[in-house]
């Protein structure tokens, strides 16, 4: 998927997480996440946002994340839908896994 | 011939007396009970001076009680005025500490305060010290523990600084007035009874000088030295809120109405028991299903023990209580039931729970109690949060659960994305042989040592699992957390009851 703007999704409430995307040409994929429970889970937040943006062979991009405590299915969904706005897609596979 | 020269001819008169032959009295007062009040008594003009008379020196040991909860002004006051004197080197003995009481970092830094003993920590004073504020590490204690090293001597108090919401001239103080004023109300003074029975000195600060005598008291006048007046001891906002109020949290709910099954299938829940409430959502909720199958069974409580809520009032008023025991009010409804029920009696923390006599948590049937982590041996931390920092306060946790024939922890299976059913709690606080049924929104969890229990529930149709399918069940919502890193400091020092280090506290590890 090519990001043509920025994309966001996601709020600040409890066990959501606030993702947004910014279009790069080039550096690959940077993240800049804070979170509640970042001892704890830091690394996996990382990992998700990681495998979701390679599922949609997205390879540069600048990701702002700010956690609240978010599941794994919360992190994969916030990021596909910051990636679709930032790709102004609309072409979901609601069937996906 | 006088009884000075027979003094001498008394056989075996030195192990007699040690105090010589009578010489006459001193001059008889005869002043007025009013005037001698207000003459001959032990209010001193200020703290400074109080604290002057006391004897205080570097490197002693004050001590205060924390009734006032996050009201509290006595500890910042006192602590400033000992800073602006110039002491050093002192041990604060508190019976806990709150968020109120961030001005001591600076005293810690100012090496005003080099040791601190507490049930509690929290708020920027604690997450300091977690990341490595103090060189001697915070003593952690539980209520009995305390209670007990206190009359014990392991913990020596020099000078008890403690507020009381009324007091006379002579230091006869209450957490209540029976008099006119009502500014201030914290109800039960347990735990500071211990310190002014057992502190060299004992100041008390109060709000509201009363006539002598103010009774009922929580603290005797024999008990006190000096009697200091000031305006401000504490925030009657911050002290306490009118009532407790229940919960609708529907997983609370849902916890608490398994916790009270539990207790009834156990064979606890008969004409007579005894009970405590931990605080907390669930714990607190569990009493109103309690009341209900006390209703429908036609059922009475022997006695209530503990922090004493509202909810445990009018349970006690409609006649389902028949006495409370009461060593902390957490609510403005029981620090006035203190004032107004005969048998709502106030008690300290030695009576309440230390481990060197019988104490009244011995005689508990069951308690319902909080907590932040249970692991797959059923110890719990109430002390440490997720991330390693300390928050919490050890509590009367570890005394009750060990006292009770039945020990109920109730927690939801996870907070967030945090399991509070782990491998392995980071502080143990109560350990897992004295806990004996684990109950979350997900699933009851009975400890293998309680096979007896196990049966009672099975029979009675509940279903049952195991702590590891509780752990495995977290893990499926949240995965695996990664272990909090410490640093190899040793922070804080965790006590079991009978003051034997349980746990450790490490400098937690922020390093990237």
């Amino acid at each position: 998927m090519k990001l043509i703007k920025t994309g966001t999704a996601g709020t600040m409430e409890s066990n959501d997480i606030m993702v947004t995307l910014e279009p790069r040409d080039a550096g690959g994929i940077t993240i800049s996440l804070s979170s509640s429970v970042m001892q704890q889970f830091g690394r996996q937040i990382r990992e998700e946002i990681t495998r979701t943006l390679a599922e949609l062979e997205i390879v540069n991009a600048a990701v702002d994340a700010v956690d609240k405590g978010a599941l794994d299915c919360t992190v994969r969904a916030r990021v596909l839908a910051a990636a679709y706005r930032a790709g102004e897609s609309q072409g979901y596979d609601w069937g996906e896994q | 011939m006088d009884i000075k020269s027979i003094f001498a001819n008394i056989p075996h008169i030195d192990e007699i007396s040690q105090h010589g032959a009578f010489e006459g009295t001193s001059k008889k007062r005869m002043g007025t009970f009013a005037e001698r009040s207000a003459s001959q008594n032990k209010v001193v003009e200020s703290l400074e001076e109080a604290i002057r008379r006391s004897g205080l020196r570097d490197g002693m040991t004050i001590s205060f009680h924390h009734h006032f909860r996050n009201g509290d002004n006595i500890v910042n006051l006192v602590v400033g005025k000992l800073a602006e004197m110039g002491f050093r080197n002192l041990t604060m003995a508190a019976s806990s500490l709150s968020g109120v009481h961030a001005p001591l970092i600076e005293h810690v830094k100012n090496g005003v305060i080099t040791h601190i003993e507490t049930s509690g920590l929290r708020g920027e004073l604690a997450e300091q010290i977690s990341r490595g504020l103090m060189d001697f590490p915070v003593v952690f204690r539980s209520h009995g523990g305390r209670g007990a090293a206190i009359e014990s001597g392991d913990v020596h108090i020099d000078v008890a600084f403690l507020g009381a919401p009324s007091c006379d001239p002579y230091g006869n103080a209450n957490g209540y007035s029976r008099d006119d004023d009502h500014s201030i109300s914290c109800g039960s003074l347990g735990y500071a009874r211990p310190d002014a029975k057992h502190a060299d000195k004992t100041v008390i600060l109060t709000n509201n000088l009363v006539k002598f005598p103010n009774a009922p008291y929580a603290i005797p006048a024999s008990h006190v030295d000096y009697v200091v007046v000031t305006d401000n001891i504490g925030d009657p906002k911050g002290i306490m809120s009118g009532a407790t109020r229940f919960t609708t949290n529907p997983k609370e709910l849902l916890i608490a109405r398994t916790a009270a099954d539990v207790i009834q299938a156990s064979g606890y829940l008969y004409d007579g028991f005894s009970m405590q409430m931990g605080s907390g959502g669930a714990s607190l909720a569990t009493a109103r299903f309690i009341r209900q199958m006390m209703i429908e069974r036609g059922l009475r409580c022997r006695f209530a023990l503990g922090g004493i809520t509202g909810q445990i009032v009018s349970m006690h008023e409609e006649g389902l209580i028949d006495r409370i025991l009461d060593v902390q009010s957490f609510d403005l409804d029981a620090a006035e039931s203190l004032k107004r029920n005969r048998f709502h009696q106030q008690i300290d923390s030695c009576y309440y729970a230390s481990y060197l006599h019988e104490s009244a948590v011995n005689q508990l049937d069951f308690v319902v109690l909080s907590a932040l982590e249970i692991d797959v041996d059923f110890n719990i931390n109430v002390l440490t949060g997720s991330d390693g920092v300390i928050r919490g306060a050890v509590g009367g946790h570890p005394d009750t659960a060990d006292g009770a024939s039945l020990s109920v922890v109730v927690a939801p299976l996870t907070r967030g994305r945090i399991p509070s059913v782990v491998q392995k709690v980071n502080t143990i606080v109560t350990p897992g042989s004295t806990v004996d049924v684990v109950v979350t929104d997900q699933g009851v969890a009975v400890h293998p040592d309680r096979p007896d229990v196990e049966r009672k529930l099975r029979e009675a149709g509940m279903p049952l699992c195991t702590i590891q399918e509780l752990k495995e069940r977290a893990e499926a919502v949240v995965g695996i957390p990664d272990p909090i890193r410490y640093k190899d400091k040793i922070v804080g020092v965790v006590m079991y009851r009978n003051n034997t280090v349980i746990d450790v506290i490490r400098q937690i590890d922020e390093d990237e």
